[in-house]
């Protein structure tokens, strides 16, 4: 990791051309068809830019469990563990970003930033563009061996006895930002912060230093704003009649025009539906936010406590945000340990015509009465299935009312196999032994993970790029 | 003039005058209520306390309820601490993240000036 950058911002009077950056995925799993838009749109913006503009492309797809899940499929094969659709993502873009000069930066390396980076390698290859300079960012994985004294020092008795599937640390923009000063095209992330992918591009772009906090204050919450992909611009947002989106059905996904200063405007990919407006950027600002006076990140303690949110006039889906302050970063990592957590077994059955919601309710008291020391959670879907919490509490508060189409579900955890499996057979069983007329059983059984959170100095997280040779990558 | 205060005010479901969204990490849940017009926005100060927020979620037992304002851009964000059954790798629930939350907040009743109710958004 390099350290003591020291470049200062530039002092021309005439303001630099902001930076374009657009994201095409907010999740593992979202769609592979958002980033083409994203991707033709930049290169438009850039066609009718000044020359020295810059755009770059990110792709947000890292959870909480989405890496657990990466090391499980690395565990089985040492070539996997980084986003299974990576391919389905990039390929559409990859050799258009590279035409165009237009740089990546993601999280989809995930548990394996090194064979993604190959997997792009040969993208690319077959692509017949030519090989892109990748980098890789590491240090945030600490499952190995030989962190485990660091864990147990600071999570002490909680780690005895569990069997640990990740541990990462949330890792910041400093060596993306490293990365790209070096010349990558395509950096490859692990458990990298979720706005530092916004932040390390801008960093390097405009050459802030790393204690510049207001700057990467407004930088980290145009992160924020671009991390969840289409959420900004109209998904996860309608609501019939009270929040009405055109076109949902091809939301378009975001790009932001990042400032020297670090502010930014909101906007999305030309063509698409959906809508950016001070409503859908309101709702993302505060998302997943605790104090808004201090939201944390290895880069900085953003504030949006005064923070501002205004639609430009006569523009149509563009949206400032201004008001951003920065307080210096936290001293420590945030650290997401990852462990074995038993089974998971949930079971279903349907009740439908007369009387169905009261068949459904003896069939819960039923399987409460046969499953003994398992802790049930009893759904009564159609009536309430999600409001409700794990302890019935609410349910028992909700008294019958009749319904005529009634899925009853029920799910329990425990640490063993077989006792979990017995709420399954339960469940199996009610067809012939339960009440009246139950239909449509679904048993799964799915084992958990479950997740120990702690800090670490960041002193104790050494973290590096590098930029991969022709031999690496083959 | 009207001075039966009760008749100058009417009871509405809190999702006409403000929307939100529910955002999660680990056991704790996040709202935020953000007004549909600056003038509605007092009200929502006035009416969703951390003590009315807590009692709307009993159920779920919150461990602490805290309210941050947001007045320039007429939102609040509550944060409710172990409200989730252990959080989206612990919780039973098939909303594990509890994502629906929001909309139990938003269906909560409040009282708002006659004279505000043209600001109200939808039906």
């Amino acid at each position: 990791m390099t350290t003591g950058r020291l470049k200062s911002a530039p002092m021309n009077a005439i303001a630099p051309p902001p930076l374009l950056i657009g994201c095409a995925a907010g999740f593992s799993g979202d769609r592979t068809d958002a980033a083409g838009p994203v991707v033709d749109t930049l290169i438009a913006r850039l066609a009718s830019g000044p020359a020295q503009q810059r755009a770059f492309l990110i792709f947000e797809t890292l959870a909480e469990r989405t890496l657990a899940l990466a090391q499980l499929r690395r565990r089985d094969n040492p070539e996997a563990g980084y986003e299974p659709l990576l391919d389905a993502m990039l390929r559409p873009v990859l050799a258009r970003c590279l035409a165009h000069g237009i740089r990546i930066v993601s999280n989809f390396g995930a548990a394996n930033p090194r064979a993604a980076a190959r997997h792009i390698a040969r993208m690319a290859r077959e692509l017949g563009a030519a090989a892109p300079r990748i980098a890789v960012v590491e240090g945030d994985d600490l499952s190995g061996p030989e962190h485990r004294a660091l864990l147990h020092e600071t999570l002490g008795a909680q780690m005895e006895g569990l069997r640990i599937v990740s541990a990462n640390a949330y890792i910041g923009a400093e060596p993306i930002a490293a990365a790209l000063d070096a010349g990558a095209q395509i950096v490859v992330c692990g458990r990298v912060a979720d706005p530092s992918l916004t932040v390390g591009p801008a960093m390097s772009h405009f050459g802030w230093h790393p204690d510049d906090w207001h700057r990467l204050g407004r930088a980290t919450m145009a992160g924020h704003l671009l991390e969840c992909g289409a959420q900004v611009c109209g998904g996860y947002f309608a609501d019939p009649g009270y929040k009405d989106v055109p076109g949902l059905e091809a939301v378009g996904f975001p790009i932001a025009e990042i400032d020297a200063e670090g502010n930014c405007t909101i906007g999305k990919a030309d063509a698409t539906g959906g809508l950016v407006s001070e409503a859908t950027v309101k709702e993302q600002l505060l998302y997943e936010v605790h104090d808004p006076s201090a939201y944390l990140t290895p880069d900085v303690v953003a504030d949006i406590a005064e923070a501002e949110v205004k639609q430009q006039q006569g523009a149509e889906d563009r949206v400032a945000l201004s008001g951003v302050r920065g307080h210096a970063r936290p001293s420590h990592y945030k650290v997401n340990v990852c462990h074995e957590g038993g089974w998971l077994a949930e079971g279903e059955i349907s009740y439908a015509g007369p009387r169905a919601e009261a068949r459904a309710r003896l069939a819960a008291e039923v399987l409460r009465q046969r499953l003994d020391g398992l802790a049930l959670r009893v759904d009564l879907i159609g009536a309430l299935s999600i409001l409700g919490d794990d302890a019935g509490r609410m349910l028992a508060d909700t008294p019958d009312t009749g319904l005529r189409d009634v899925r009853l579900r029920v799910a329990a955890t425990h640490a063993e196999r077989g006792q979990a499996e017995r709420l399954a057979r339960e469940v199996m069983a009610l067809y012939t032994c339960g009440p009246a007329g139950g239909g449509g059983v679904r048993t799964a059984l799915t084992p958990r993970l479950n997740t120990l959170s702690c800090l670490l100095p960041r002193e104790a997280v050494p973290v590096r790029f590098e930029l991969l040779g022709a031999e690496a990558l083959a | 003039m009207n001075m039966n205060t009760a008749t100058d005010m009417v009871e509405v479901p809190l999702y006409r005058a403000a929307h939100g969204r529910t955002g999660d990490k680990g056991d704790r849940s996040n709202i935020s209520v953000i007004a549909w017009h600056p003038e509605l926005y007092p009200l929502l100060v006035e009416q969703l306390t951390p003590e009315s927020v807590a009692a709307r979620f009993r159920h779920r037992a919150p461990a602490r309820v805290q309210r941050f304002l947001l007045p320039r851009l007429h939102a609040m964000n509550f944060v409710l601490d172990a409200v989730l059954d252990g959080g989206v790798n612990d919780a039973l629930n098939l909303d594990a993240h509890g994502k629906a939350l929001s909309f139990l907040l938003l269906d909560m009743p409040i009282r708002v000036p006659s004279a505000l109710a043209p600001l109200l958004a939808g039906p």
